[in-house]
């Protein structure tokens, strides 16, 4: 197996061109399980570690861009103010030596359904910059996932960043798991509350085959929020909004019945959490949050 | 002779460190996995695609011909006998012309290195015929229609226990329950290892285990070796709790060895190890229990089945087990067990912590229960005014010889400090670091539970163990070297080997010899019974060369001297002399049997016989927190009050309680392999779950000691007993919080909210 280990990002949009077999590997938390556990040999190794530049993150003002090796740990540490759903669900990722090592830019070239990062994205309405030798496109979250594991990334492309808007409102994620810690998502969901804009933002992880956004519920959230005016009152938001909520999300979830869960389970528990997202944002928001 | 030095630490009683445990946490101690050996080779398994086949074809040609194979063997190369088991040797080397189980090994391939082997794996091709495989443990027992597992049938045994007469027994409160246990891994994190090494007319055995002879009088005769030329040797065991006992990679790295005349390794990885090991078996039970309207047990039925996978390992034993701890630790004049436990095509299953005595302890616990929410009885009280205490017989007809003051012991776990109220943090709530409630949903419960556990082997078993002692001066100072063969798997066995010696010895160096079989048997480390045995072993070897020590004094040395800090003491005169002095230059040895007393068989139509060594109780009061609404469980805290008997090192008491509570904790609610038509769903700990340390609380523990006076100091083992409680404690605390019957362990989420 080959090891690539290129030493600026030139080099390494050159060699992922030349080496469209070459799995690129940053942290190494998903691709090394795989070769140890499944025997799984890539033809060959782009490594992405010695490239500099690629951890940080900036500040742009609506946004912030994230490098796509930005580990866990440091999401958690430093984007807690901008982009609180994101750092919420870097939290529940693996264990520290986990969230020490893996990255986001590892969560979306693997585009497992399951991937923590993947809900935050959606529902933040982030972008994803990518390039290839060909040049650099912006994909949006929404756009991105294709189908289990497979993305819009082409094969000579890197993932070069994650744009994201800065948290004006709360934002919420919260995964259920058949374990308190290190456990991969029964079903997962993120709401960001968009004050500026006025509309809300939602992802769906572990209930579809890709992630997902619940588009009804936005669209139902959106237009209960314009018509009373909740926005500019800030008044409290009834029950039957936080049900009728809750009830658009699972219809947007297409699950499945596997070892971790049951279909039916997983629909359940995505409405459980739409229903208390909702109400711990929109409680969060009332209480002046910025 | 290798061995490890033990220089920190006291004598019984004290919390001496582990001689090892500095190795461990800066990760310098060698695993079975770490061993290597100049020259060596690495072995792989060609494993079965199918839970039942025929074997048409095997052809390794191919993998032969890939550059740095080096052998390939079937069964056709086992030199000796081509089957083996613990107890019945039913189970082949590599499989001949069927397979049994999914991923039982076909052929073996030794080569250069690992990515070599695997890929040499994938190059043989085997012709495989798919037959209907039985999955079904209750038809295996009860469908004479249904396909033989073996040719002698797929009952392993039956086990029946008949006490007085429940039939004609009248009972005011009634309760029928049926319940089920899921199949629970032992989930060492050492996967199964060996390194085999040619010594010219025979092999040594590097592996990591639990019985080193039992091992090799399982590896010989396969290899057609007289049991002289084959040395078993312990590497460093990365934990055990009974996945160890039943004989893994130990032979095919010996073949291969022998095969090729080089070492070979063979290390399973995690996938591979999940069906490497036998499992915790399965169980279906169906209870009825009679009582009056005060809550006293007027009779026990009860219906267990076990299913034991392919092959028999310890089935039998498990079984006689299940049989006559099926009512607990109660009191009941009239019981009607009828215990079974079957062969299928589902993975094997063997030993595990708990031993057939986990697995009814959920059913019986959740009985006692549903009695005192009949009655209107508390929990404790239920259990407090059925419980068995000294003098007391259980089912088998067995007294109660030693303290057992159950009712006392579960009065003092109601009497703990209740825990306080959750936080708001989400790693205080069910749901953990996921974030799923801030107290939406939260519901507290408490439950308690008790068990009743064997230990030492049973039913007329000869248990016993071996120690060879030796004193002598090293670098100035008095030094024991103790040799045994008993396995350490974590537990610290080896730390109170070193206790032991120093105060029967009064030294403070005591080399541990590495476990080997040049030295007598120590049996199995299993059945909590190393402390007892192997610990009883040490002591009387100890006993016999301070004995030696002692009549070197002559007339010096009268009946009230004892050895202490080097030295040997008279109560009347002060120090007579230095044990160094006394020695001088030479060296005492003795070597001593350690049998515990004798037991006997349970009378195959009864079930009646005196056939337990110890008996072993814990208590645990659990106190939960469920989020009702998406059925997500935090364990708030898990209280324990255990009878140890006499604390020999409180620390790894404490560790075993902790250990144990947890591995219950993880039946309850995670721990499963799943299964589906005898596939293993779930093989990596991706999806096998285990406790984290979010998952599990903090214990208080209560570690009582009163004595039993037939055992070594009057301990009493202490591994097992906490796995039985903690499970059923566990589930009485959700159901107090859900109001939901649970009668499956593990709970599932959906279980708990209806979906």
């Amino acid at each position: 197996m080959a090891h690539l280990r290129p030493r600026s990002w030139g080099e390494a949009l050159a060699l992922r061109a030349a080496h469209p077999e070459a799995v690129p590997v940053s942290g190494g938390t998903d691709l090394m399980v795989r070769m140890n556990l499944a025997g799984h040999r890539p033809a060959a190794l782009l490594d992405l570690s010695a490239v500099p530049g690629l951890a940080e993150w900036s500040d742009r003002s609506a946004w912030i861009r994230v490098g796509p090796a930005m580990t866990y740990t440091a999401m958690v540490r430093d984007l807690a103010e901008h982009a609180p759903a994101l750092a919420r669900a870097s939290r529940g990722v693996g264990s520290p030596q986990i969230r020490n090592r893996g990255t986001i830019g590892g969560n979306l070239g693997t585009a497992s359904p399951a991937g923590d990062c993947h809900p935050a994205l959606l529902a933040t309405r982030a972008t994803i910059e990518v390039e290839s030798v060909r040049g650099e496109r912006l994909l949006p979250a929404r756009e991105f996932y294709l189908g289990p594991r497979r993305s819009m990334l082409a094969p000579d492309e890197l993932i070069k960043g994650v744009l994201i808007p800065k948290a004006t409102a709360p934002q919420e994620f919260a995964k259920v798991g058949a374990r308190n810690a290190m456990v991969i998502a029964v079903g997962s969901f993120a709401l960001a509350l968009h004050a500026d804009e006025q509309r809300v933002g939602t992802g769906i992880g572990s209930a579809a085959p890709t992630p997902v956004i619940a588009g009804a519920a936005e669209r139902y959230l959106d237009a209960e929020l314009a018509d009373g005016d909740y926005w500019e009152k800030r008044r409290p938001l009834p029950d039957v909004v936080h049900r009728r909520f809750a009830e658009l999300v699972v219809t947007a979830a297409d699950p499945i019945d596997d070892i971790r869960s049951t279909a039916a389970y997983r629909r359940h528990a995505l409405g459980v959490l739409a229903y208390r997202a909702l109400r711990w944002c929109w409680t969060d928001f009332l209480k002046g949050w910025r | 002779m290798t061995g490890l030095l033990a220089h920190e630490g006291g004598g019984v009683g004290d919390s001496a460190p582990r001689p090892d445990g500095r190795l461990k946490v800066t990760g310098a101690f060698d695993y079975a996995s770490d061993l290597t050996a100049p020259d060596m080779l690495h072995g792989a398994t060609v494993r079965s695609p199918h839970a039942c086949a025929r074997i048409t074809a095997v052809d390794v040609a191919e993998a032969l011909a890939l550059p740095g194979v080096r052998a390939v063997l079937t069964h056709e190369d086992v030199p000796g006998a081509k089957f083996y088991g613990l107890d019945v040797a039913d189970q082949p080397v590599l499989a001949v012309g069927e397979v049994r189980y999914w991923g039982e090994p076909v052929a073996i391939v030794a080569a250069e290195d690992e990515d070599t082997a695997r890929a040499a794996v994938a190059l043989i091709k085997v012709g495989y015929e798919p037959l209907e495989a039985l999955t079904d443990p209750r038809r295996a027992a009860f469908d004479p229609g249904a396909p033989r597992v073996h040719p002698d049938g797929n009952l392993v045994r039956y086990q029946p226990v008949r006490l007085g007469d429940p039939d004609r027994m009248h009972a005011e409160v009634v309760v029928i329950g049926e319940y089920e246990v899921g199949m629970q891994d032992q989930a060492p994190l050492g996967p199964e290892a060996a390194l085999a090494l040619p010594t010219g007319d025979g092999i040594e055995v590097r592996v990591a285990t639990q019985a080193l002879h039992t091992d090799r009088d399982q590896i010989a005769p396969c290899l057609g070796l007289p049991v002289d030329k084959v040395l078993v040797t312990l590497a460093g065991v990365g934990g055990a709790f009974g996945a160890r006992e039943d004989l893994s990679v130990q032979v095919h790295a010996a073949m291969l060895a022998l095969r090729t005349g080089r070492p070979v390794r063979m290390v399973l990885n995690r996938a591979e190890s999940f069906v490497g090991h036998v499992h915790r078996h399965p169980a279906r039970m169906r209870y009825e229990h009679g009582a009056t309207s005060a809550g006293k047990l007027v009779y026990v039925k009860a219906e267990i089945l076990l299913d034991g996978g392919a092959y028999t390992s310890s089935t039998n034993a498990v079984v006689g087990n299940a049989a006559s701890m099926a009512v607990g630790p109660y009191e009941v004049a009239h019981a009607q067990i009828d215990a079974f436990g079957v062969r299928t095509n589902n993975p094997p299953c063997g030993a595990m912590r708990g031993f057939g005595a986990v697995q009814t302890c959920f059913a019986y616990e959740s009985q006692m229960d549903k009695i005192a929410e009949r009655v209107g009885l508390d929990p404790v009280e239920v259990r407090a005014i059925n419980a068995v205490r000294q003098g007391s017989r259980i089912i088998t007809g067995q007294r109660i010889d030693a303290p057992a003051p159950l009712a006392q012991m579960l009065y003092r776990a109601r009497e703990l400090p209740e825990p306080p109220p959750s936080g708001t943090e989400p790693t205080d709530l069910p749901g953990g670091v996921a974030n799923v409630t801030r107290g939406e949903g939260v519901v507290r419960g408490t439950g308690y539970a008790v068990g009743i556990k064997n230990i030492c082997f049973s039913e007329g078993y000869d248990d016993y163990s071996t120690a060879r002692v030796q004193l002598s001066v090293v670098d100035g100072e008095p030094t024991a070297l103790v040799h045994t063969a008993a396995a350490e798997v974590g537990q610290g066995g080896i730390t109170i080997q070193a206790q032991i010696a120093r105060t029967e010895l009064g030294v403070d160096r005591v080399v541990l010899a590495t476990p080997d079989t040049t030295v007598g048997s120590a049996g199995s480390t299993s059945a909590s019974r190393q402390s007892y045995m192997t610990g009883g072993a040490v002591k009387v070897a100890c006993e016999a060369v301070r004995e030696q020590l002692l009549a070197r004094l002559g007339s010096r040395v009268s009946a009230d001297v004892s050895l202490v800090g080097g030295k040997v003491v008279s109560r009347r005169d002060g120090v007579i002399a230095t044990i160094a002095e006394v020695l001088g230059d030479i060296v005492l040895e003795e070597t001593r049997e350690f049998h515990h007393h004798k037991t006997s068989s349970l009378d195959p139509q009864t079930g009646q016989g005196d056939s337990h060594t110890q008996f072993a109780f814990c208590v645990h009061r659990a106190v939960v927190d469920v989020d009702v609404e998406l059925g997500l469980v935090k364990v708030v805290e898990l209280a324990a009050v255990q009878d140890v008997g006499k604390i020999i090192n409180r620390q790894s008491i404490e560790g075993q309680i902790h250990g144990g509570s947890a591995q219950g904790l993880g039946l309850a609610l995670m721990e499963e392999i799943q299964v589906g038509e005898g596939v293993i769903r779930n093989p990596d700990f991706t999806d096998y779950l285990i406790p984290t340390s979010l998952d599990m609380p903090p214990m208080r523990m209560e570690i009582l000691e009163n004595a039993d006076p037939r055992a070594p100091y009057g301990l009493r083992g202490v591994g097992e007993p906490p796995t039985l409680s903690s499970t059923p404690a566990v589930v009485a605390a959700i159901r107090a919080a859900t109001g939901r019957p649970v009668t499956r362990v593990p709970v599932r989420p959906w279980d708990l909210v209806g979906v």
